[in-house]
């Protein structure tokens, strides 16, 4: 079975961390994603930039542009995408695109500053079942 | 990390928000900041045992407040002091405190504590040494460090700027759009005047002043984080951190300055530049350019480029007009000028700074760049003269070696001749 583990932490605490702290949690962090990594069990890792680089779109017949994290609580995180685009607005021609053919709720947009592949097998298939089917 | 390392990162990120809302409710800064130490001191005691609080701001603005006011009834002697544990106690005190307290309240909490630092009465310095002391909560020892003075006068410049904001009538009402928007503006020069204290420091200082222009990058992301949509406020955060990144590779083992041009760009760090490109492709969607913005578009121009060659100068030509019709300075039409003479040549960038004798005739940057202008046009001894101004004029024993190697290689091919 393939998981997702999203990270969650106050920003504004780890961005008053010391450039000395900081590299030493990624150290540590570094440390333990080696020994998943090796065992052929650790897929694409990543760090995000902090929110004040976000940008939303809130889908719809014309879509919204907002500045800054998606901070609504009434939907849930489904899955996400990760894209290699020129700039902002190419990112958002895409999510335009997907949110004209999967309408309702957001996409959040969070530029990467840190993206590791990771061991995984190219083509891994989440359900075990899907295997057999 | 260690506990402790921990609760000092959330106190000091809290710092802003609850010091800017006990400012609020008790409009003095000395109380507030009283308050605010004495919740530190119950949360250092509280937090390693019961865990940290859901939300820090919240737990050290309801306990510097209770403590705050015990203080008062203290010195009155009105009424006898409430047992220590109904105030020390989170569960009790966070579940009524997020009713009391008005969220919509704190953009504009911290807004104020930062604008009353840039009473414009106050001296750029003084903003400086304040914004740090009461905003970031530096020590007056971290303080006097950065700024390369004792701390008894740190301490002294300190309270001589709180007693001056005391006597100053402080804003307290909820500011109308405008209004926000003047003290936005205010608030971002001050923190871009932080930002410069750390930054334009020679190599000696550059180790001490680093935190600042770290602190500013933090300030400035604070303040995005409250003005979400304000592109300035993106263009003034994207360009700190488009400088910063050039950090490691400003000055050379001896401490003399490196050039842009002549810098290792592997040394330049990824993660700031990643993070000030996004910031300006969020900015310039909003077609609201403004100064910060442009500049920042101008050192993105720089990042942008793999190697010194690869600079896009007429893109830079370009940004530097629309700052000079923003922002008309001679210095501005001078930075204009140094590009111009990559992109269209020396002669234009000469006849460019030529009206500007007069007013950048104490410019070290104008004789620098003058002296550059007529090498390049083979004028040599024309250009020996403004490097000798230059040097007259500089400001750092960085500043002066790196024209006096000029005037060495100039020196050199006269005597090969």
């Amino acid at each position: 079975m393939l998981y997702a583990i999203l990270c969650y932490n106050s920003e504004e605490v780890v961005f008053s961390w010391t450039k000395e702290e900081d590299a030493q949690v990624m150290e540590n962090l570094a440390g333990v994603q080696a020994r998943w990594a090796a065992s052929g069990k650790l897929g694409p890792s990543a760090r995000l930039m902090p929110t004040t680089a976000a940008t939303t779109l809130r889908k719809g017949d014309t879509p919204l542009v907002i500045d800054g994290p998606f901070a609504e609580t009434k939907e849930q995180l489904l899955g996400f995408y990760l894209v290699d685009c020129e700039d902002l607005e190419e990112v958002l021609t895409f999510c335009k695109e997907l949110g004209a053919v999967n309408p309702g709720g957001a996409y959040e947009i969070r530029p990467l500053h840190y993206f590791s592949n990771g061991s995984l097998p190219a083509d891994h298939v989440a359900a075990p079942e899907r295997v057999t089917a | 990390m260690t506990d402790l390392a921990w609760i000092d990162a959330a106190l000091t990120s809290a710092r802003p928000q609850a010091i800017g809302a006990l400012l609020r409710y008790f409009r003095d800064l000395d109380t507030a900041e009283e308050a605010y130490q004495e919740a530190c001191l119950r949360a250092l005691k509280s937090w390693p045992q019961k865990g940290p609080p859901r939300d820090a701001a919240s737990w050290l603005i309801m306990v510097g407040r209770n403590a705050a006011l015990d203080g008062v009834r203290r010195k009155s002697r009105l009424t006898e002091l409430p047992p220590e544990d109904a105030i020390s106690d989170v569960e009790d005190v966070e579940t009524p405190m997020a009713d009391r307290l008005d969220g919509a309240h704190y953009r504009d909490d911290i807004l104020r504590l930062m604008f009353i630092c840039c009473h414009p009465e106050l001296p750029a310095t003084q903003q400086i040494a304040l914004a740090l002391r009461i905003v970031s909560g530096l020590s007056v020892k971290q303080i006097a460090r950065a700024f390369l003075v004792g701390e008894a006068a740190m301490e002294q410049r300190i309270t001589r700027a709180k007693a001056r904001i005391a006597k100053a009538e402080t804003p307290f009402e909820t500011p109308g759009a405008v209004e926000r928007s003047e003290r936005i503006a205010a608030v971002a020069a001050m923190v871009y005047l932080v930002f410069n204290e750390g930054y334009s420091a020679g190599f000696a200082e550059a180790e001490a002043r680093a935190p600042l222009a770290e602190e500013a990058i933090r300030l400035g992301r604070l303040l995005l984080r409250l003005f979400q949509t304000e592109p300035e406020i993106m263009g003034l955060t994207a360009l700190m951190l488009l400088q910063h990144s050039r950090a490691k590779a400003r000055f050379d083992a001896d401490g003399a300055i490196v050039l842009l041009e002549d810098q290792d760009r592997g040394l330049w760090n990824r993660d700031m530049i990643g993070e000030g490109l996004a910031l300006i492709d969020k900015a310039i969607r909003h077609r609201r350019p403004g100064a910060y913005q442009v500049q920042a578009a101008i050192a993105a121009t720089h990042a942008r480029a793999a190697r010194p060659q690869d600079t896009d100068w007429a893109q830079i030509d370009a940004l530097y007009a629309s700052l000079e019709l923003m922002e008309p300075s001679p210095v501005v039409t001078l930075n204009r000028a140094v590009a111009v003479s990559k992109a269209r040549g020396p002669a234009e960038a000469l006849a460019m700074i030529e009206p500007l004798a007069e007013a950048l005739g104490g410019y070290f940057y104008f004789y620098g760049a003058r002296g550059a202008f007529l090498l390049q046009l083979g004028r040599k001894a024309e250009a020996r003269e403004a490097f000798g101004r230059a040097i007259a004029l500089a400001n750092t024993a960085a500043e002066a070696g790196h024209i006096r190697q000029q005037i060495d290689r100039l020196t050199a091919d006269a005597a090969a001749r």
